[in-house]
């Protein structure tokens, strides 16, 4: 499904990251795993350190702290939002909507559409597109919208398949109406009977969380992990990508008329540094092109890392250039989306920690 | 030993066979890949082993195999491995 926007920008990104980093060298002390083999794997892999909340940080604590950081910072006013989208996996709650629980600690105003989708990966794409959707209607003049993810508390720690890549992480993006003549171009596909290759099977209504749930199994390779963790076929995950997104990228920018030399960033959702030089190489895109330093730095935060890519690698340059930038998200669902649009001019564009409190 | 053999020379075969062994035992140096006709059945690789692989084979050849490739059918003996290259444009 392709979609054309006008009139529409990003006037902002925060990324908020937790304090505490936890290094690969100390995961791989949970794995019977030879150190030579642990060190090609953090080579190839770029697996390095990343960024876990503590056991009592909720999603929308890293949401509220990034806000009241924008408020404080007179770079937002609660007044001036009129809708806020909150992409998560990790809910505070079942019931009620985390954009609620943001909304209520903050003190928003009630006249505020509060959305909560639930996405991963792709959900920094997804989550724009709806935000433009949203910037269509008169009264919404002003989105926020916020990924945010803290899968770590659902992933075994004796799972080396994606306990050394997972981050926790937030982001709040600022979406408004503008006047950059460009328009923007999105599409975006969804497969649901691949579902499973990305999944926490227990815990919802379908297998209620319960201790046999809780129960560590042996799942093959030296890996444990029980219903209540998330689990990932690595190897369908990465097929899925390496077939699917490279043509969504052809489609997308036959569909805006641009050539992709003239795309000055690819700023893809980064699971592993090797999965993206791949789909780089496959694209013929220049690897310094697509950068692929987030999961060294901060783990993947699912739908966080797009915008994590954007504060680290071009941050304040966002305030003062402008740039022609194709996002990709791809993940769970499964979901695959793509947008291309002028970025710059932005009011902010930066990172901050969340400080921790709670023990880990 | 038990792996398809492509069709080369016995002595062009035993190098690719020796050098693509090399770099399987640089991996997993407890196992003999010779004796293998599936490494992922009998357990001496896995899918972390597969990128771990495909990165070598990439340097060791100045290739860059296709994600779309990076499947286990084509990892599963040094035969395949050895078609794979073919495909990819190593010579014999």
């Amino acid at each position: 499904m392709n979609f054309t926007f006008r009139d529409k920008r990003i006037a902002g990104i925060l990324t908020v990251l937790p304090e505490h980093e936890q290094k690969f060298a100390d995961d791989m002390r949970n794995f019977d795993f030879p150190k030579a083999r642990s060190l090609k794997l953090k080579q190839v892999m770029g697996y390095d350190r990343h960024r876990l909340v503590s056991a009592g940080t909720c999603a929308s604590d890293l949401a509220v702290f990034g806000l009241r950081h924008l408020f404080e910072k007179g770079l937002l006013t609660p007044d001036g939002l009129d809708a806020m989208i909150v992409v998560t996996q990790s809910p505070d709650f079942f019931m009620p909507p985390t954009s609620n629980v943001i909304q209520g600690e903050l003190g928003l105003k009630q006249d505020l559409f509060c959305m909560d989708i639930t996405q991963g990966c792709a959900g920094f794409v997804v989550g724009l597109i709806q935000a433009f959707l949203m910037l269509e209607q008169e009264s919404v003049s002003r989105v926020a919208l916020v990924n945010v993810d803290i899968l770590s508390r659902k992933v075994s720690t004796k799972d080396r398949n994606s306990y050394p890549l997972i981050g926790d992480a937030a982001s709040i993006t600022i979406v408004e109406r503008g006047t950059d003549p460009s328009p923007i171009y999105a599409n975006l596909k969804m497969d649901g009977t691949r579902r499973e290759a990305l999944m926490i099977p227990a815990g919802g209504f379908r297998l209620p969380s319960s201790p046999e749930t809780a129960v560590p199994e042996d799942v093959g390779d030296g890996n444990f992990r029980a219903k209540d963790n998330l689990r990932m076929d690595g190897t369908a995950v990465f097929n899925f990508v390496q077939v699917e997104v490279p043509p969504m990228i052809d489609e997308l920018l036959a569909f805006a008329a641009v050539p992709i030399d003239q795309v000055d960033w690819f700023l893809f959702h980064q699971p592993n540094k090797f999965m993206l030089q791949k789909l780089a190489d496959k694209m013929k895109v220049p690897h310094a092109k697509m950068p692929s330093n987030v999961v060294e730095k901060f783990g993947n935060a699912s739908g966080v890392t797009i915008p994590t890519a954007i504060t680290l690698n071009l941050g304040e340059r966002l305030q003062s250039e402008s740039f022609q930038v194709c996002l990709a998200g791809f993940g769970v669902g499964l979901t695959w989306a793509s947008m291309l649009m002028k970025m710059g001019s932005m009011r902010f564009c930066g990172m901050v920690d969340y400080p921790e409190q709670g023990d880990r | 030993m038990d792996v398809a053999r492509p069709p080369l020379s016995m002595e062009d075969w035993e190098v690719r066979l020796n050098e693509i062994a090399e770099i399987l035992r640089g991996i997993r140096p407890e196992f003999d890949f010779t004796l293998s006709s599936d490494f992922f059945t009998d357990g001496m690789l896995d899918s972390l082993d597969l990128v771990m692989l495909v990165s070598a084979l990439d340097e060791r050849y100045s290739i860059s195999i296709e994600g779309t490739d990076i499947v286990p059918e084509n990892f599963r003996n040094i035969g395949v491995i050895w078609a794979l290259l073919k495909r990819c444009g190593v010579k014999s």
